[in-house]
């Protein structure tokens, strides 16, 4: 990889050049990304940022491109010196990439390197989604969340891997979880960081402001204070973007507008994002953030990336009877912290849960050797013989 | 039609001669050409609050609009320099503004297009600014040659502007060129809501449609009207309805053009995606299948994002043209606009820039999708988010059939218990005084003649 200077160059005038809205009436992010934080960002993009050092960071890793069904898929594809490695598709949402992940290829592919047994190594795969980053831009529809699935097991198959395990968050997560759906015979188990477990019943209420049951747990009641907050605060870019991805024309032609976009996924996930440019040094780095949003930008994808929003056909939350084993992280700054009752319920061959005490929507990212230490748990009763026979019962 | 020089009842007696391109100055400061501006049209000190001591807070500046050429030349540099995303995965609108169209329109836009047109439209309208409860509030007042004309009080809504009403300015206040009758005459006040056009930008919370409507008796107050009638679509629904609901001394009645007539059970039927209620007539259920059908479709998306998240929306548009421009066409009531195609079928395409390129000029991008913040999600079309139950005093209601909502009158009594006028028209949609001025202006006509009656004692101010 290799963008043209020419690129960065118009990159940069364009973010100088930004015509700016008047400050937010308010004094906190309640109306959406706060003019002094973007600024902020628009002031480092523009000036300190220097992209070739995420050019460095991406081709410092093996990637490749393979045709499946029609479009090429950009990935990166890490094989540990552990020859027993389990194999693993690593798959990142929106507005995430490749770039989410590149902090756990390493705790992964090389355990021993972080305080981890090699019993724990994976071999470590990690595409782009259609419509992302470096993959190709569908220009017909039809690229679900299912198809995309299958493009995946087709993927593992072509790199010759016969059994492996899979691992999402966000629209990953989606991905991953059809892929359990589809249970095609390769695949051993997945690992989510965005289960699908919120009863339909309890969803529908939350929805329309009905009560709810009475006989709720204490964490059952604060995932359903989550995603009351998460409707009525949160959900607006996702609709936008099921019902007219077109009509964010604004975000491919200006980069600010772009970066506003990509940082206001939720209210907490854009806290622990932004609090980097308000002077905190906790989580996300300033690179992390822009080197990002420069791929989007650079790829030209702002707007072919929220068309899997448009193409999904299945709920954001509802479970989705996966019967193959399934491990759940559930991160208490995600969009909900799924509980352990619903996990328990949603999937009926649970072999992993746990509740952590920090880390958000985008674990990978923010807690990588946490988040990898989850992988390596979430996944180790599925391992060698006694892997075989978990995987035939219910583990809780 | 723009309003014709010699319309009559000017006015500018009792008004302090003000620099008004310098307002607008101000007014564009945020679009970072202050500095031109200050040199290309003088004393920018002599704009309200700046250097006029005599200032009372109540006093009533004409205003009159002219862009700087700078503003201009760099709205033409954007678009020349839009960068645009790959074409739509399908061949409809289904996924907002199809590239192909969007493009034709911007790069008409940039070469075609001329502002100076519009501006003259305006400025050809007497034009006010007057500062209530903190805020400047721009609007055009056009006074009826013709006695006992009934003062009229006209919001525009969301993503329109003044410029969607100026049609219905010569057919309502001069109605005898227009195949009405004297005794059917206006006297037109038109404002911009805070936030939008020439208006202010609060700078703080609180500015819901309960205190524009607050605001807008103030303003019928200070133009000296103790007798008057107020009408909306869009926006200007729930604002002229929080007029009725507050009742300010002389207000008679309202006309809306969407109102809020949605029955409790059929929202809550609605949002939870269920089954209609039991006991629908025919028409109604035809009615409520188009509303499910126009949750499904996810028309209200933008309504949701603004409502959540006026700010993040807001960045993308103020910084690209071309982003403005489709934002503004994901309206559900530009989803039968053919980008000008038809030759006279208003708006045209010059209609429409008009429009977005005020949104542009005056950086209202954000200012203005926070009307949906500052509503907090209530239904605009749900009696009871709107409280209709609250209103006794009269109401009048035009359905214009490819509107985005068609209520049918059986629930529009049941949310207005004083309905004195309920009427669907043949054509016209949402947009209907921009769309059929002459209409508009006919159902005014018929919707508040019962009225005058107990307006004949307008005092003139």
């Amino acid at each position: 990889m290799n963008v043209p200077e020419a690129e960065l160059t118009e990159l940069r005038r364009r973010v100088k050049a930004t015509r700016w809205p008047q400050r937010e009436p308010v004094t906190d992010q309640s109306q959406g990304v706060q003019l002094a934080t973007i600024q902020e960002l628009a002031r480092y993009w523009a000036t300190d940022y220097d992209w070739r050092k995420c050019e460095a960071k991406l081709n410092a890793l093996p990637q490749f491109m393979t045709e499946i069904d029609g479009l090429d898929i950009h990935f990166i594809h890490v094989r540990s010196k552990h020859d027993d490695a389990l194999p693993l598709i690593v798959t990142h949402g929106w507005p995430g990439s490749v770039i989410e992940q590149l902090k756990i290829v390493d705790p992964l592919t090389n355990p021993t390197a972080h305080g981890a047994n090699p019993s724990d190594a994976f071999h470590l795969v990690i595409p782009s989604l259609p419509g992302y980053g470096f993959s190709g831009k569908p220009a017909t529809t039809g690229w679900s969340p299912d198809r995309i699935a299958r493009a995946w097991v087709e993927l593992m198959k072509r790199l010759g891997y016969t059994r492996f395990a899979a691992q999402g968050g966000d629209w990953g997560a989606m991905v991953t979880d059809v892929m359990g759906t589809q249970a095609p015979p390769e695949l051993l188990g997945i690992h989510v960081n965005w289960p699908f477990t919120v009863p339909p019943d309890i969803d529908k209420a939350v929805q329309t402001g009905n009560p709810l049951p009475s006989d709720l747990s204490a964490d059952e009641r604060r995932a359903c204070e989550q995603l009351d907050f998460f409707y009525k605060h949160g959900v607006g870019y996702a609709l936008e973007m099921a019902s007219r991805p077109q009509t964010l024309y604004g975000i491919e032609d200006s980069p600010v507008g772009l970066a506003a976009w990509l940082l206001d996924h939720d209210a907490r996930s854009y806290a622990l994002i932004a609090r980097v440019f308000g002077g905190q040094t906790e989580g996300l780095t300033r690179d992390d953030i822009v080197d990002n949003i420069t791929l989007y930008w650079l790829t030209r994808t702002a707007v072919s990336s929220g068309r899997i929003y448009w193409e999904n056909k299945f709920a954001f939350f509802a479970p989705k009877h996966v019967a193959i084993p399934v491990a759940v992280s559930a991160f208490p700054d995600e969009v909900l912290q799924t509980p352990r009752s619903w996990a328990e319920r949603a999937y009926p061959k649970l072999i992993y849960y746990n509740k952590l005490d920090k880390g958000g929507h985008f674990a990978a990212w923010e807690q990588p050797q946490l988040f990898s230490g989850e992988v390596r748990a979430g996944f180790r009763p599925l391992r060698g013989a006694q892997g075989q026979q978990e995987s035939q019962r219910t583990v809780h | 039609m723009s309003a014709s020089p010699s319309m009559p009842g000017r006015r500018s007696s009792g008004a302090r001669p003000v620099t008004a391109s310098a307002l607008g100055a101000l007014l564009l400061a945020g679009v970072g050409c202050t500095r031109m501006v200050s040199a290309a049209d003088g004393d920018a000190s002599a704009a309200p609050g700046v250097g006029n001591p005599m200032s009372t807070g109540l006093e009533i500046r004409p205003f009159h609009v002219h862009v700087p050429d700078a503003a201009l030349v760099d709205l033409r540099r954007r678009i020349a320099a839009t960068r645009w995303p790959d074409r739509e995965t399908v061949t409809d609108p289904s996924q907002g503004a199809q590239l192909a169209k969007l493009q034709g329109l911007v790069q008409y836009w940039g070469s075609g297009y001329d502002w100076r047109k519009a501006e003259a439209k305006l400025n050809a309208l007497p034009q006010f600014t007057t500062n209530i409860d903190g805020i400047d509030v721009h609007f055009i007042h056009v006074r009826s040659r013709h006695k006992n004309a009934l003062p009229v009080i006209i919001t525009h809504g969301w993503p329109g502007s003044v410029l969607e009403l100026i049609k219905v300015i010569g057919p309502l206040t001069d109605p005898t060129a227009h195949g009405g009758r004297a005794e059917d005459a206006f006297d037109v006040v038109i404002p911009s809501v805070p936030g939008y056009g020439f208006s202010g930008k609060p700078t703080g919370t609180g500015w819901d449609p309960d205190r524009i409507a607050r605001a807008w008796a103030e303003l019928m107050k200070r133009l000296g009207y103790n007798r008057y009638v107020a009408q909306g679509g869009d926006w200007g629904a729930p604002i002229s309805s929080a007029m009725a609901r507050q009742a300010p001394a002389g207000l008679l009645g309202i006309h809306l053009n969407l109102a809020a007539t949605v029955p409790p059970e059929v929202e809550a039927a609605l949002a939870s995606g269920g089954a209609a209620p039991a006991g629908l007539s025919e028409n109604e259920r035809a009615v409520f299948d188009a509303l499910a059908a126009y949750r499904k479709a996810g028309s209200s998306a933008y309504f949701v994002m603004m409502t959540a998240r006026p700010q993040a929306v807001g960045y993308g548009l103020t910084d690209s043209p071309a982003g403005l421009a489709a934002w503004i066409l994901v309206h559900p009531g530009f989803a039968q606009w053919t980008y000008g195609d038809a030759p006279g079928k208003s708006p045209t395409k010059d209609d429409v820039l008009d429009d977005i390129t005020l949104y542009w000029l005056t950086n209202s991008a954000s200012s203005s999708a926070r009307l949906y913040w500052e509503n907090r999600g209530r239904s605009v079309t749900g009696a009871a988010a709107q409280k209709t139950a609250e209103i006794s005093l009269p109401v009048a209601i035009t359905v214009f059939p490819e509107d985005v909502y068609r209520p049918p009158e059986t629930w529009a009594r049941r949310a207005y218990r004083n309905l004195i006028y309920f009427h669907e028209v043949d054509r016209g949609g949402h947009f209907a005084a921009w769309e059929q001025p002459e209409l508009f202006a006919a159902e005014l006509r018929a919707a508040f003649s019962p009225l005058r009656a107990s307006a004949t004692n307008v005092a003139r101010p």
